[in-house]
């Protein structure tokens, strides 16, 4: 009797111990699933920041800067811009950066392509205190370049520069 | 005899295969996602978005990040910093990195001070700390913003 079973034991099929494999993998899965997080891409925009004294010998062909003033109203909202003197408002923000990008693509030529570089004109941001760093991105991205219809990144300044600031009196 | 055999034996085991092979998908899956990289990202902090802002080919050099709450509160490593002034806890903080890297060897205008700030911070925040940090001699500063994936 005893040795007819185990002979019939060994007839079957050999089955592994899955337990401790299926123990083992939950473990990792749950491992991988509490260390996953989502990291959104982001990209950085240089500024460029020299110290309060610049040198005093200025080359003759440095460009002149073209000053962009942001305003803001008491909320941080943006109101209007003014470039070079000429002031642009629209109905919406998105209204006011895209006047201000067709403004420096006509003052500035375009990048020729991806990797091709931008022009050396500068930019300078005025910002009243209050405005929301938000719209200085936009300010920014708006002169920085433009995506055309490939997808390609078109480059139109990279010297962006901000304007001292005093705090307000309050 | 037989019968009573099996049932002892044989426990009841469904098939495990699917079950297997769908976990194996998913910690493949997450294996293949998962990122150590402890990018200083925090919640309290909304990034402005832009469509050009794609993530840099080649790591920034000596990045030191300054996370800016809306509310003009700096958070430096995961800590609270008041930013006021060169006196301030940020002042602090700057003049210590500047000593470490000094005591290192490297440059510390080489740095880049990688500001971090949510959408709605006053920009004469930001301001502000870019002066602080140039008060302690750096100078490359970069304005992190999230990819804008809509086109625009």
């Amino acid at each position: 009797m005893k040795v007819r079973n185990t002979n019939r034991n060994s007839e079957d099929k050999v089955e592994l111990q899955m337990t401790p494999m299926i123990d083992i993998v939950f473990q990792l899965l749950v491992f991988f699933i509490m260390t996953f997080k989502i990291v959104t891409p982001e990209g950085d925009f240089n500024i460029k920041m020299p110290r309060d004294a610049p040198s005093q010998e200025m080359p003759q062909d440095m460009l002149v800067p073209i000053v962009i003033a942001l305003k803001a109203d008491g909320e941080g909202e943006l109101t209007h811009a003014v470039m070079d003197d000429v002031r642009i408002s629209g109905e919406t923000t998105q209204d006011i950066f895209a006047q201000m990008r067709q403004r420096v693509r006509a003052q500035v030529p375009d990048a020729g392509g991806p990797g091709s570089a931008p022009s050396e004109q500068e930019v300078e941001f005025d910002c009243d205190f209050d405005l929301k760093f938000k719209y200085v991105i936009d300010a920014i991205t708006a002169v920085s370049g433009y995506v055309d219809e490939n997808n390609q990144v078109k480059k139109i300044i990279e010297k962006i520069k901000f304007s001292r600031k005093k705090e307000p009196n309050s | 005899m037989r019968l009573e055999n099996k049932k002892k034996g044989g426990m009841a085991e469904g098939d495990m295969t699917p079950m297997i092979d769908m976990v194996f998908q998913l910690i493949a899956f997450f294996m293949v996602l998962v990122n150590f990289t402890d990018a200083e990202q925090n919640k309290l902090i909304k990034l402005p978005s832009s469509e050009l802002a794609k993530p840099a080919d080649t790591p920034l050099e000596k990045p030191i990040t300054l996370q800016v709450t809306d509310k003009g509160m700096v958070l430096y490593r995961g800590r609270q910093v008041e930013p006021v002034d060169a006196e301030g806890q940020l002042g602090s903080v700057l003049d210590t990195e500047v000593s470490v890297m000094q005591g290192r060897g490297e440059d510390h205008t080489e740095a880049t001070i990688v500001i971090r700030a949510d959408g709605s911070t006053k920009m004469g925040v930001v301001q502000k700390i870019v002066g602080l940090c140039q008060e302690k001699g750096f100078e490359k500063f970069v304005f992190r913003a999230k990819q804008d994936t809509k086109k625009g």
